[in-house]
């Protein structure tokens, strides 16, 4: 057992061989367990994705398929059924909802959460933990509690100026920033509490304005950070449910996951299932291109949300 | 880190693996700050003081009022109008009836408390509350740190070492992969599982294919199922999300602990329970209170596959539902804020509660 030292020494050194090998781990017993192992793996994998890809098949059929043979594979590609989705369904409509919404709220909040949270972690007055700690407190509260009292707030605000009001994007884009103030404030402040000091005296005493500052030196290099948190604000604003709900009342203005929820609430009445899963497919794309993209920052980028 | 000595978020979570980080090598937050400054740990403290020294009349002091009150107007006027205004104002609703239609509510008292008392559809919601409030967390739990352990610990053998399994990176892309789903997308697929045979039905297929006809059934005309299916969706939608947060502090254990335990000839069943989960509690217990937070939700879920009663006889029905529908379907706008306040209620409780069950010593790595 001569190897021993050598690998307690060096965790990532020479390796036992085989014969070395203590006790467990070998032969029968190992194999048996690393099968057992891979199993539980691939049941919960397949469990996973096989209600997915049943879904991505079932788009693909047409309805009399999808009737008479629900688990079988589709015999062609039904690209009508998309066709359908887009336009009868009206998903063109709740998807291009969906994009100008999300687009206006995640620059909103990506914006404003980076310039309070800056100002948080960088410059020093009084009242600053008190700041701080009101936008964390965000972190803990219920949203159905704020959903009565919201809708007041955003119907009677519609009276005051024309653009904002019920079934208004930019309304909506407003209360989604609102909903990420919390964790976006909370993250970014660690992220710019980290940042070196030194680099933002020497702009200043360059001349460099604390705006100038901001834009040109400290934004940039909060890069990671931000971009992890985009992606988070993200998927977080484009898959809400809750909140369209209550804003958007008007079918027109309807974002993309409330019009798949209306749609699979009719689609018995329709008898057009394969047009939902194909809503469904259309809706799901934006997501897969982003979590297959960005699979490492994503899954950094949430997980992170719960660590920090 | 430099301007407040207080409240480093991070510290949490370093306290006990500062070590490991280090170990580790990875671009955390924590180090980026100690390579700016070319320091190591030990330097932080003293680099801390002296800037902290250095502060008052630095060279970022001069006009910096103008340029906070401008940053932080907007954040904080968004927030305030659109999240912490609301939630104040429901406290006082919820002491109001108020359909929605006159000017201002008229003021009860605690009227609408005494109906949430009375209203048996409330504690049939209450209860469902409660019931994916422990099971969930707890099931959730085992399973991330069952199939995280597997993965990154698993394979034992094959020249000694500990590692991860073959194709660990693949598992977690795809198990991580319902967390990024809309839960809407989620209950609709699911609605599909659980149809009757002719409408999809996916489940009871399969149970056909196994020959397991016995066990088929109507799963969502069945009152006493409805929350337990509802449970099982969202168990399956959150599993993947802490398998990858497990796996990462996994990660982090260094491997040599588990060499030694190995050449001392613990089981795998004692490797995992005096070694892989105390050394993750940490994490354990970050994520078990926001799974918490979570499961208190279950709206989508229960709205997309049970409807807005929540399913037959409101068997199925959560506080969210509840709300939602005494707000927006009765107009009954002081009775939904009330609710509402009872479900605050219980999430603070339920936090400080799962906070306190899971303290324990931390472990410290040498």
């Amino acid at each position: 057992m001569a190897d021993d030292d050598v690998r307690t020494a060096t965790p990532r050194g020479p390796k036992l061989t085989a014969d070395d090998r203590p006790r467990e781990g070998v032969g029968i017993v190992g194999f048996a367990f690393g099968l057992l192992n891979h199993g539980f793996l691939l049941f919960w994998g397949l469990i996973t994705t096989l209600p997915l890809v049943w879904a991505i098949l079932s788009s693909f059929k047409t309805n009399g398929e999808f009737r008479t043979d629900p688990m079988g594979l589709p015999r062609g590609i039904e690209w009508d059924n998309f066709a359908r989705a887009w336009t009868s369904a009206n998903i063109g409509q709740y998807f291009l909802n969906s994009v100008i919404v999300v687009a206006m709220s995640l620059t909103m909040t990506m914006l404003f959460g980076a310039m309070g949270a800056y100002v948080l972690a960088r410059y020093d007055f009084p009242g600053n933990r008190l700041v701080y700690y009101v936008f964390v407190a965000g972190l803990m509260l219920p949203v159905f509690l704020a959903l009565v009292p919201m809708f007041f707030i955003v119907r009677d605000s519609g009276e005051l100026l024309p653009f904002l009001g019920l079934n208004s994007y930019f309304s909506l884009a407003l209360v989604y920033t609102a909903f990420s103030m919390p964790f976006t404030v909370f993250f970014l402040t660690a992220f710019f509490r980290t940042l070196p000091t030194s680099v933002a005296e020497a702009g200043i005493v360059d001349g460099c304005s604390h705006f100038t500052l901001f834009f040109r030196v400290m934004l940039p290099m909060a890069k990671p950070g931000i971009i992890s948190l985009a992606l988070f604000n993200f998927l977080g604003h484009w898959n809400q449910y809750i909140l369209p709900l209550v804003i958007m009342q008007d079918d027109e203005k309807r974002v993309l996951a409330q019009g798949l929820g209306t749609l699979a609430a009719n689609t018995g009445f329709r008898a057009d299932w394969t047009a939902l899963f194909a809503g469904l497919v259309i809706a799901l794309l934006p997501v897969l291109i982003v979590y297959m993209v960005f699979q490492k920052q994503v899954q950094a980028g949430l997980t992170a949300g719960v660590l920090k | 880190m430099t301007l407040h000595g207080s409240g480093r978020p991070a510290a949490q979570r370093s306290d006990g693996t500062d070590g490991t980080d280090d170990a580790r090598g990875t671009g955390g937050t924590g180090e980026t700050g100690a390579t700016g400054k070319g320091g190591g740990v030990s330097h932080g403290a003293d680099a801390r003081r002296r800037r902290r020294g250095r502060r008052p009349g630095g060279p970022m002091q001069k006009g910096k009022y103008p340029f906070i009150i401008a940053f932080l107007l907007p954040p904080v006027g968004v927030y305030a109008m659109y999240m912490l205004s609301p939630y104040i104002q429901a406290i006082y609703i919820s002491l109001t009836e108020w359909s929605g239609f006159t000017a201002s509510p008229t003021f009860i008292g605690l009227d609408n408390y005494e109906r949430m008392w009375n209203d048996d559809q409330l504690w049939t919601a209450l209860r469902n509350n409660l019931i994916l409030l422990i099971f969930v967390p707890v099931l959730t739990l085992l399973l991330g740190l069952f199939f995280a352990s597997m993965l990154n610990v698993g394979a034992r053998g094959r020249g000694g070492a500990v590692a991860g399994v073959f194709g660990s990176s693949v598992y977690k892309v795809v198990y991580f992969f319902p967390q990024v789903l809309s839960i809407v997308i989620v209950g609709i697929v699911f609605s599909y599982v659980f149809a009757p045979e002719n409408a999809g039905g996916i489940l009871n297929s399969m149970l056909g294919a196994f020959g397991l006809d016995g066990l088929k059934q109507l799963w969502l005309a069945e009152q006493n199922l409805l929350i337990w299916i509802v449970m099982v969706v969202m168990t399956w939608s959150f599993v993947g999300f802490y398998v990858v947060l497990f796996s990462a502090a996994m990660q982090s254990i260094p491997k040599d602990i588990y060499e030694a335990a190995l050449l001392d000839g613990a089981s795998r069943m004692t490797t995992f329970r005096k070694i892989t989960v105390p050394l993750v509690w940490d994490t354990v217990q970050v994520g078990w209170v926001y799974m918490a937070i979570q499961a208190m939700d279950g709206f989508a879920i229960v709205h997309i596959m049970l409807g807005i009663n929540g399913g037959v006889d409101g068997a199925g029905d959560v506080l969210g539902v509840a709300i939602y529908r005494a707000a927006f379907q009765s107009n009954d706008f002081g009775y939904a804020a009330a609710i509402g306040v009872l479900m605050l209620v219980l999430t603070m409780t339920v936090v400080v509660l799962f906070m306190r069950m899971l303290r324990r010593e931390k472990v410290e790595l040498a």
